[in-house]
């Protein structure tokens, strides 16, 4: 159950460190009003030093010389360049293109003068810098809308003093100032030196563009990063390079929370390249999902020359493992536990509305599944990794992390310093899904840095990432539903069977009260039972939705089929049944208190619904074993439906030929990110449905790499087309929320091609193959 | 001592190196040619491609002791003189990487395919590109750029046909 807290109402899928932490900051910066844009972005080293030889200006007019720091995120060059920095983390999201675009359209410039920085982890002048549950676009609009404005604001007022015009004459377009009355049009640059000297407006006095006036949010953007990507220049965690650095391997205990008595470390010692190895001790809590706090898991950790010496080494480490406190855990047995249970309901009750029974006894049909769905690994492609050079009374770390902000504070605490002594440069990560959320490669690095005291980089295997992941949870649902006389769903029962410690779900296993459809009907049951279970869990792409999504959509196609209707109209009724526009729902993050907009909104749903049936051809014949499959989602405040369109043949293999996607997270930022972010969802959601699974058995995790972990292959995915509804409404996130239908949409097509009913994931486990 | 080639320069490997480290490793630490990435460690994701006298092939599976006397090229020896090749372009033009982690590889294994078929259909794609594994699901753009690639590198031949035959 989500921790109760007066003020706030948590979001029940997002870690909820990182909602408070959210909450607070929005807090902050409500009764300073924004006080950090005054900030100069001179403090902090982050000026960028530009060309210092002065232009000439199009008029011949000002001249600057001088590089104009506005704030922390925009900077004007002499030469016109304008460099903008982007705080938050790039783990393949697209923020590093998507958030200096913002800034751009405010300050009316034109992308090609623009030159993005990655911004220095400085809470002070940034505030929070994370990436994680899709909030860097919802959380940073206004503020980044803001940063362009108040220096373009400043630009102009600098024209007019230096034209001897009102302020209220000038005009810029496109990074040039303009007075037309005069015929005057001079670059940016050329206002540097006077716009520096200018004091900052009030946050207050700011015009922000009306939409119709947006020159450059919703186009298409190719990502900032992209001539590095593909001339293979050093950009990630794992390209971190330093003189004299040596390379660490961490053997972790192959059972999970097993500890080190012995190992043969002399003669590791004696192993080619090897300099050191040395046993690291269990440091606070790192089995259960943190970002706040510093943990370690234990291990013999080896030192050598390079990575290839430091596993091979770890190859050849034989350790005692004390396995007192370990892991026992069985996925097969708690598969056979929660079958066994499925008839029952949970103890815990967690929703009860209206009257379930007489729902029941009521009801034309009464349809039930049992649906069971499997851990997985984020197996980002780039293996945790992080560089960090110890200096005695300070530490410098070089980290792909998605929380460096929580980073920061976590290592102080746990060297003993002060945090102006942690400093951390972000360096992009080779996808992110929620695995770099957690910092547990940072604190090891930095552990193991003290001890050194020569910059070190710790590199995972791959077998290393698979093993000590913080897994998507598995878990079960065990519904029951009516059908009334007119065809209806009248009630809705969900015993859900998931894993807990300490009489909590673990991290990123909790099911809202209010989920769907419980917030749009008048009878729920919700009940639940938890698993004991000792296996680390955490944040996981659409966390929680991720798997109820799959579970909850097919089973209310079970109910429309129950009740012989079609499922396009049926999933559009039941959305009436939601209380009013946005209220309806979650609550969650934010609650519509300033925040992100609380839960699903009908109309937005139903709009999404319609035109993703709509593209999709919902309605048309198809030949025998061709079906489509339609599915609906709300999480992360994005509002996604999609259609599947899959054949099946009679040997049980599956061909998803195309997905369509319908979504409104209101306006688009980057058209062409977050379409790839969109595609990328739906083919990631069928790779976890169709193959991949973590098992464990004894408290040992049954998959090491990708030869038993097989992430889908270009020749199994199909074609994704993405719609957008660009409503009125704020930009939210779309890293996570296109995620959510894809596998139900897919189930769901299978039924209509086959007959085949899918409770389980992955679909191997059904006998299908893809 | 091993002598190399890689992008069309020599390069030498000490001794302290061990000669059964894979090449991706030699790449990455002792070369610090880090284009190059690391993913699996069994030849399963592709990461790491390379192309060995024109064959796109997986770096974690080549002991660096086995590369002497091949032409090797690493995705930092695509490019001349900072002109991006046609593939390198339609990766950015379409925009195809999210993380990007994986399109080093990518790219190498579309360069080798387009180099021994230079206008591939959807099938073809499909089945050699199947050895690249990419996580963040861009396989619909790899697509699209294999093909706008193609496009511009036959506009190119035949631009250079038609100068020929001016000539």
């Amino acid at each position: 159950m989500s921790t109760q807290n007066k003020d706030f109402e948590f979001e029940p899928y997002i870690p909820h460190d990182l909602q408070l932490l959210l909450a607070e900051r929005r807090k902050a910066m409500a009764l300073s009003r924004r006080g950090f844009l005054k900030m100069t972005g001179l403090a902090g080293g982050g000026l960028v030093i530009g060309v210092s030889c002065s232009l000439p200006s199009e008029d011949a007019g000002p001249v600057s010389t001088t590089t104009f720091a506005a704030n922390p995120f925009v900077q004007i060059r002499p030469d016109n360049t304008i460099v903008i920095f982007s705080k938050n983390p790039d783990v393949g999201q697209g923020v590093k293109t998507s958030m200096p675009m913002i800034v751009a359209e405010e300050l009316d410039v034109d992308w090609s003068q623009v030159e993005v920085a990655q911004a220095d982890i400085d809470q002070a002048r940034y505030d929070a810098q994370i990436a994680g549950g899709s909030t860097s676009i919802p959380s940073n609009w206004m503020t980044l809308r803001q940063a362009g404005a108040s220096a373009r604001s400043m630009i102009v007022s600098a024209a007019a003093l230096e034209w001897g015009v009102p302020e209220g004459e000038i005009t810029t377009d496109a990074g040039f100032v303009v007075h037309a009355a005069t015929e005057r049009r001079a670059a940016y640059g050329a206002f540097a030196d006077r716009a520096a000297t200018l004091p900052v407006p009030d946050v207050q006095s700011l015009v922000l563009k009306e939409r119709a006036q947006w020159k450059l949010l919703g186009k298409r953007v190719s990502g900032v990063d992209n001539r590095k990507i593909v001339t293979g220049q050093p950009l990630y965690g794992i390209d971190q390079r330093l003189p004299d650095m040596v390379y660490a391997n961490l053997v972790k205990a192959p059972v999970i929370g097993a500890k080190p008595v012995s190992a043969n470390l002399d003669h590791i010692k004696t192993l080619p390249g090897v300099k050191d190895a040395f046993v690291v001790e269990r440091l606070g809590n790192p089995i259960d999902f943190g970002i706040n706090t510093a943990s370690l898991l234990p291990g013999i950790a080896i030192i050598a020359n390079s990575t290839w010496s430091a596993f091979q080494a770890g190859k050849a480490l034989e350790v005692t493992w004390d396995d007192t406190d370990a892991s026992s855990d069985s996925w097969s047995g708690a598969v056979a536990e929660a079958k066994r249970m499925s008839a029952e309901q949970g103890a815990q009750s967690l929703s009860n509305k209206g009257d379930v029974d007489a729902a029941f006894a009521s009801a034309k049909a009464t349809p039930a599944g049992f649906y069971t769905y499997q851990f997985a690994s984020h197996a980002d492609l780039e293996p945790q990794n992080c560089t960090a050079w110890f200096k005695g009374d300070s530490i410098e770390i070089w980290a792909p992390t998605q929380t460096p902000t929580m980073a920061i504070p976590a290592i102080a605490q746990m060297l003993g310093l002060p945090n102006d002594k942690v400093t951390l440069h972000q360096l992009r990560g080779g996808g992110g899904f929620g695995r770099r959320l957690a910092n547990d490669s940072v604190c090891e690095v930095a552990w193991i840095a003290k001890q050194l005291g020569v910059p070190v980089k710790a590199q995972w295997s791959r077998e290393d990432d698979m093993s000590f992941d913080y897994y998507r949870p598995g878990g079960f649902h065990s519904f029951k539903a009516a059908i009334d006389q007119q065809g209806k769903l009248s009630a809705w029962q969900d015993h859900f069977i998931t894993f807990g410690r300490n009489g909590r779900p673990v991290s990123a296993a909790d099911l809202g009260a209010q989920e769907f459809p419980v917030n749009a009907l008048a009878n729920a049951r919700l009940t639940q039972t938890l698993l004991p279970s000792g296996i680390p869990t955490g944040p996981w792409r659409a966390p929680g939705s991720n798997a109820l999504a799959f579970a909850i959509q097919c089973f209310l196609h079970e109910c429309s089929a129950a009740a012989g209707r079609d499922h396009l109209e049926f999933l559009l009724e039941v959305f009436d049944g939601l209380p009013a526009p946005g209220a309806g729902g979650r609550g969650g993050f934010g609650g519509g208190r300033g925040g992100f907009g609380g839960g699903p909104n009908r109309e937005r749903a139903q709009a999404v619904i319609r035109l993703a049936a709509q593209e999709a051809g919902w309605g048309r014949s198809l030949p025998a074993g061709r079906g489509l499959g339609l599915a609906f989602h709300f999480s992360h405040q994005g509002h996604f439906a999609e259609v599947a369109e899959v054949s099946v043949d009679s040997n049980r293999k599956v061909t998803v030929h195309k997905v369509t996607v319908a979504g409104d997270i209101g306006p688009i930022v980057n058209m062409s990110g977050a379409e790839n972010q969109a595609q990328g969802s739906v083919i990631d959601a069928l790779s976890t449905l169709m193959g991949l699974e973590i098992t464990f058995e004894g408290g040992r995790v049954e998959q090491r790499n990708f030869d038993r972990y097989p992430i889908l292959r270009m020749s199994q995915a199909p074609e994704v087309a993405v719609h957008f509804i660009q409503s009125e409404n704020n930009p939210t996130g779309v890293g996570e929320p296109a995620f959510p239908p894809a596998a139900p949409a897919i189930c769901n097509a299978i039924f209509a091609a086959s007959g085949q009913r899918v409770r389980t994931m992955p679909l191997t486990k059904e006998g299908f193959t893809i | 001592m091993l002598e190399l080639n890689i992008n069309g320069k020599s390069v030498e490997i000490g001794d302290d190196v061990d000669p059964t480290t894979p090449l991706l490793w030699v790449l990455r630490d002792t070369l610090g040619m880090v284009g190059t990435k690391y993913g699996c460690g069994v030849g399963q994701c592709s990461a790491c491609t390379v192309h060995v006298n024109g064959a796109a092939l997986q770096s974690c599976q080549l002991p660096v002791q086995n590369a002497v006397g091949m032409n090797i090229t690493t995705i930092e020896g695509l490019a001349r003189d900072g002109e991006l090749t046609a593939v390198q372009q339609a990766w950015i033009e379409h925009d195809v990487a999210q993380c990007g982690y994986c399109q080093a590889g990518q790219i190498m294994r579309a360069s080798a395919l387009l180099a021994t078929n230079p206008a591939p259909t959807d099938a073809d794609i499909d089945t050699y590109m199947s050895a690249n594994i990419c996580r963040c699901g861009t396989y619909n753009r790899i697509r699209k750029a294999i093909h706008s690639a193609a496009e511009s590198l036959a506009a190119a031949n035949r631009d250079a046909d038609d100068q020929t035959r001016v000539a």
